[in-house]
């Protein structure tokens, strides 16, 4: 199992950016998303964000909106999700999922803390969980062993950021830009900004993510931030392509342009 | 001169401002949420972080304009030059013979403006919008009626407008689109998930987010992260301020019970909230049953679901072991939701309010009941607290007095009505 801190260590000592590509359980198929995280890894991600798939993703745009629905028509349940984590975390990345609060909240949070440390999941990442409800949480996460990631936005008052900063373990996940995720024409110039106040408050490492789509935004990205979050574009690619296999190399192709890009 | 007006000189808050001086739930404001915006266990803000800036600043805005006596006063003059508050209280004896005789009240909200109850809403945040600076509101609605009353509300104050829809409920509720589009709004069927009340809100969550800078989302129930709730609830509770007041002149006493259908909530916390505190006052609210408890088709939140977090609020929601939405099913658009408010949520856990389920031959039949009885066709949705109160009646018995809410008319729900009857 490798932990987080090791992936920003690593990355740091190559002088580079780390690479996290995020991809829903259950999408485009069971084993399809284990095949399509190892591919992922492949290509050189470092950390990959399973997506525990949820009937009402209100920070989702509409590609992930399709793989997540797509995902729940494939029957995908929690013991999935903790399956897809295991497949993955067997290839040495290290391995969270992003989720919705409900789910977790339905399953129990101390139960769900630790079947996913059982799983070899290294932490969480929750967008809808804001500090004033973590506690619980933050709780079930540190007796399990694993990290609890949350989310500042372009938005956020330095009060704010350091406040959720203060919740946070492995990572701080700074969003580029006001709105859904999903690929955009350009990366937020918000992102930078929001990476600098996020530093003044925590020495956690800082990932962006929200619409990065391309190797020269990974590049782009890099360059002040010490990782570069992918999904939406991750599942384009498969969605586009006319079968699995055409999934998977289109899958592998655009992995290794952003594992090129966080190295520029 | 109104209830309102009575008390605008010497009150300092909205809250006070909408209370009668004589009322006992006069500056009882004890159920307010605290400050994380909790109703007990139920109600909070899960929300991206993105928005939690945005509920302060509404939260903040709307602290000061409930202070301000300009706001209260404006708000006032709307309400009674636009929306025509106060809506009278109507007794129906032709209908009440059919609940064993008991006396049976109407609270008219379908007389307002739009006529629906939910005017009262829009207007107060409208202005609350234009006391935040900016320019365009959007918002959800299931049956249309939040559409049409925020697209009315937009007109008259120049505000940019987009409504999203479920795509079921345009078309099910295609007269409704189009009044929302005469008046101006940009309407947006929501193709996605259920294509119904809560995907609708999905979308404009995600509209808000993107667009904050110069958008309020005109919350159109008590559901959702904090301070909607509140914020929703104090707009609407002129409802049950003018009833509680109205009553009392007609019978010379409070009522035995107070009925009101249960969607979000919104229409049964307006005219329940100023009754909590009358201990003698049972609230009974009806949810919609649609095909029966023991289908899937239903929209039994409170009386079935349980708790979880759904559209930033924890409250009871209609989810499978693993807190997955389950899709409701409603006749009636309006209430055709799988969640419900945290305030009613904390009302059924404290034993304050009842709650229970219609079917949709039950109101139906209600629907039909009042039309044919008294000549006052209801909105579907009402027409579940109008059936409520038959049984209720009959349960309490001919020396009882129900005061019913009847949220909004009928008019929009005459397709359902000719496929349903035939006619």
């Amino acid at each position: 199992m490798t932990t987080l801190q090791a992936v920003f260590e690593k990355a740091r000592a190559e002088d580079r950016a780390a690479l996290v590509g995020y991809l829903p359980a259950g999408f485009p198929t069971k084993d399809g998303a284990i095949a399509a995280a190892t591919a992922m890894v492949e290509a050189g991600c470092d950390v990959i964000e399973i997506g525990l798939p949820y009937s009402d993703p209100l920070m989702d745009g509409p590609t992930i909106q399709d793989a997540v629905h797509r995902s729940l028509a494939n029957g995908t349940r929690i013991a999935d999700v903790l399956r897809t984590v295991e497949g993955v975390a067997r290839t040495g990345a290290a391995t969270l999922v992003m989720t919705y609060w409900n789910p977790v909240d339905r399953y129990g949070a101390e139960r769900f803390a630790r079947d996913l440390a059982s799983a070899g999941g290294v932490g969480t990442i929750t967008p809808d969980l804001t500090p004033e409800e973590a506690g619980p949480w933050i709780e079930s996460s540190k007796e399990a062993g694993i990290d609890t990631v949350f989310l500042v936005a372009p938005s956020s008052t330095d009060e704010r950021i350091a406040r959720v900063a203060d919740c946070c373990t492995g990572f701080v996940y700074a969003a580029s830009l006001m709105g859904v995720t999903g690929a955009r024409e350009s990366v937020s110039a918000a992102a930078e900004g929001l990476v600098k106040r996020t530093r003044s408050h925590t020495s956690l490492p800082v990932c962006v993510g929200l619409g990065v789509g391309s190797g020269a935004q990974a590049a782009e990205v890099a360059a002040y931030a010490d990782g570069v979050i992918v999904g939406s574009a991750f599942i384009r690619r498969i969605l586009d392509a006319p079968d699995e296999a055409a999934g998977l190399a289109a899958v592998r192709e655009f992995g290794r342009e952003l594992a090129e890009g966080v190295r520029r | 001169m109104t209830a309102t007006e009575d008390t605008l000189r010497t009150s300092a808050s909205l809250a006070e401002g909408l209370t009668p001086a004589d009322s006992a739930a006069g500056g009882a404001r004890g159920d307010d949420p605290d400050a994380r915006g909790k109703f007990g266990v139920f109600g909070g803000r899960f929300v991206p972080e993105a928005l939690i800036p945005a509920l302060d600043e509404v939260a903040a805005e709307y602290e000061k304009a409930r202070n301000d006596p300009a706001f209260i006063s404006e708000f006032d003059h709307l309400l009674r030059t636009y929306a025509g508050r106060p809506t009278t209280l109507t007794e129906v004896p032709r209908f009440a013979e059919h609940a064993g005789g008991a006396r049976i009240v109407l609270k008219r909200e379908d007389l307002t403006h739009t006529g629906a109850h939910k005017i009262n809403n829009v207007l107060g945040q409208a202005l609350l919008t234009k006391r935040l600076g900016k320019t365009r509101v959007v918002a959800e609605t299931g049956a249309g009626q939040h559409g049409v009353a925020t697209a009315t509300a937009a007109a008259l104050m120049g505000l940019e407008c987009v409504i999203y829809m479920g795509a079921v409920d345009c078309e099910r509720q295609a007269l409704n689109v189009a009044r929302m589009k005469l008046l101006g709004a940009t309407v947006v069927p929501v193709a996605n998930g259920s294509q119904t009340l809560k995907d609708a809100i999905n979308e404009a969550f995600r509209d808000w987010v993107t667009n904050v800078d110069r958008t309020h989302y005109l919350f159109g129930t008590v559901a959702g992260p904090h301070p909607f709730p509140e914020i929703v609830r104090d707009f609407a509770r002129i409802i049950g301020v003018e009833a509680r007041r109205q009553i009392q002149e007609l019978t010379g006493r409070l009522p035995d019970a107070v009925a009101a259908a249960v969607g979000g909530g919104s229409n049964a916390i307006g005219i329940f909230h100023a009754f909590v505190e009358d201990e003698g006052v049972q609230l009974h609210g009806y949810e919609a049953g649609g095909r029966g408890a023991d289908t899937d088709e239903h929209a039994l939140t409170l009386t079935t679901g349980s708790i979880g977090v759904l559209h930033g609020s924890r409250t009871y929601v209609l989810q499978d072991d693993e807190g997955q939405t389950i899709e409701s099913h409603s006749i009636s658009a309006g209430l055709d939701y799988p969640g419900v408010g945290p305030e009613h949520a904390w009302l059924k856990d404290s034993g304050r309010a009842t709650y229970h389920g219609v079917t949709d031959d039950e109101a139906m039949e209600a629907f039909a009941l009042l039309a044919r009885t008294e000549g006052i066709i209801p909105a579907l949705e009402s027409s579940h607290a109008l059936a409520g109160a038959l049984r209720l009646g009959r349960e309490l018995g001919p020396e009882a007095t129900i005061l019913v809410n009847l949220s909004g008319r009928g008019d929009k729900d005459m397709g359902t009505a000719m496929k349903y009857f035939n006619l």
